[in-house]
């Protein structure tokens, strides 16, 4: 018997419902393939993404966390974004310093008429995470599903 | 300085000026001091204790205590006076119900750090000058302070006591502080060595939330951790990652507010560096957001709660290495 030992990694994408979520559906309704593995998880604001959400992420099998959002200056609620530039900031820093791989982990900015860079973003994400191979550091085994 | 802080504390009890004392008294040996709170002179006279262990930091006592009523006197070494203010900026703590008196402090000691020095049954420390006559159960022994400092202040940051009625002892100063050096050591190693020095540290962790009990900055009334639905409260079911996550989001709800009092380390049982991840968000606030001290002062603005329209990006994160 053959097992199949290809790399299939999972990314969470959480985007913000006012641009990175409507350029996400741009792409879509565009054409422009990005891989199915990128499930995305929709947020009101970038700056409503709570640290445990991404921790979570990577607990229960997430093998790399990116945050989209509208481009600073272009919230929908004005500063949303800025907030959340400081905390990912500190955040990825800090988990760097733990020694979870920094790529891993990645802020990214798309506009809702920006579906092209969207898809180019998840294409090369899912790339740098084929590269790095599963998340073992960040794991739980009580959430992982046999 | 024992005499002068019980004399002080006594005396604002007699006249009235205030109804309760905040201080410190022994446990149940002398080196485990405790707080304590006192309402008459001569409970302060018997058991109030102002030696090299009063460590504990009292501001977090007076959340509560500023809620009760008539007022309260409070003794605070500067490192407490930090998180004072910061309490206060908070608008956690009723300024007009507690009368502050800042205590000089020159480096609070530790029995941990005498038991490295081979002094074993020790029964009495004395003060002098710098040096402490340490009494065990076989030998007298004269030592200087500066060994038998606990770790965290012998990278002390400042003596300034800030915001008090009234001083025992000199006003300090900025101390010139290599506190981040341990932080820049980690930064320095590869990613494979610095995660297995967390694991290697956190998974000592036995969940008993006493660094989350003692923070000064750690004082909501509800805590994400005690939310029976969060996940995180049973450790027996724990697998590896759990405890860094429990430090991780620990440190992240304080950064911008910890003023770096080293509490957290103190009274950890297990001897974990948890200031670490403190140290390590105050000084990438510092580096990304230019230099912030949390209790510092009434008027900077906290890192956490502004932004410029031209912060850099999540990508300048380097740690150290060279760019990618």
């Amino acid at each position: 018997m053959q097992v199949n030992e290809t790399f299939t990694p999972t990314i969470v994408a959480f985007c913000c419902n006012w641009c990175s979520y409507a350029g996400a559906d741009l792409s879509g309704t565009n054409r422009l393939q990005y891989p199915a593995n990128v499930k995305i998880i929709r947020i009101p604001c970038s700056c409503r993404l709570n640290p445990m959400f991404i921790l979570r992420a990577f607990q229960r099998g997430a093998d790399g966390v990116i945050l989209c959002g509208c481009h600073p200056g272009d919230c929908h609620y004005t500063t949303g974004n800025y907030y959340a530039r400081r905390r990912m900031t500190l955040l990825f820093s800090l988990l760097d310093f733990m020694g979870i791989e920094r790529e891993r982990t990645r802020v990214e900015w798309v506009s809702a008429a920006e579906g092209a860079k969207f898809a180019a973003t998840m294409n090369d994400f899912t790339q740098t995470i084929t590269r790095l191979g599963p998340n073992r550091r960040l794991e739980d085994l009580r959430c992982k599903v046999e | 300085m024992q005499s002068r802080v019980i004399e002080k504390a006594a005396s604002l009890l007699e006249s009235g000026a205030c109804t309760r004392v905040l201080g410190w008294k022994a446990g149940a040996f002398f080196y485990d001091v405790t707080p304590a709170v006192f309402t008459c002179a001569q409970e302060v006279r018997e058991q109030m204790v102002f030696n090299p262990f009063c460590g504990a930091n009292l501001s977090k006592y007076l959340i509560a205590e500023s809620r009760k009523e008539g007022r309260i006197a409070v003794f605070l070494k500067p490192c407490d006076t930090f998180s004072f203010v910061q309490l206060q900026k908070e608008h956690r703590i009723a300024r007009d119900k507690v009368w502050a008196v800042g205590v000089q402090c020159r480096g609070m000691c530790d029995i941990d750090s005498l038991k490295e020095l081979g002094l074993k049954g020790v029964t009495a420390v004395e003060e002098a000058e710098d040096d402490l006559r340490v009494t065990t159960l076989y030998q007298e022994k004269t030592i200087s302070r500066k060994e038998a400092l606990s770790p965290r202040c012998h990278t002390c940051k400042s003596r300034k006591l800030l915001d008090c009625d009234e001083l025992i002892g000199d006003q300090g100063q900025d101390l010139p502080s290599s506190r981040f050096a341990q932080v820049e050591a980690l930064e320095a190693m590869t990613p494979e060595e610095r995660f297995a020095f967390w694991r290697g540290e956190l998974s000592k962790c036995i969940r008993c939330n006493a660094c989350r009990n003692v923070c000064p900055a750690c004082s909501c009334e509800k805590c994400v951790f005690d939310n029976p639905n969060s996940g995180v409260q049973n450790k027996a079911a724990a697998s590896s990652f759990e405890e860094n996550l429990f430090h991780i989001i620990r440190a992240f709800h304080v950064a911008g507010r910890c003023t770096d009092c080293g509490e957290c380390t103190r009274v950890c049982p297990q001897h974990i560096p948890l200031h670490l991840l403190n140290r390590k968000f105050i000084k990438d606030m510092n580096e990304f957001y230019g230099p912030y001290q949390a209790g510092g002062d009434f008027d900077a603005k906290p890192p956490m709660l502004a932004f410029t329209l031209d912060d850099p990006e999540a990508s300048i994160i380097t740690n150290g290495r060279d760019g990618q």
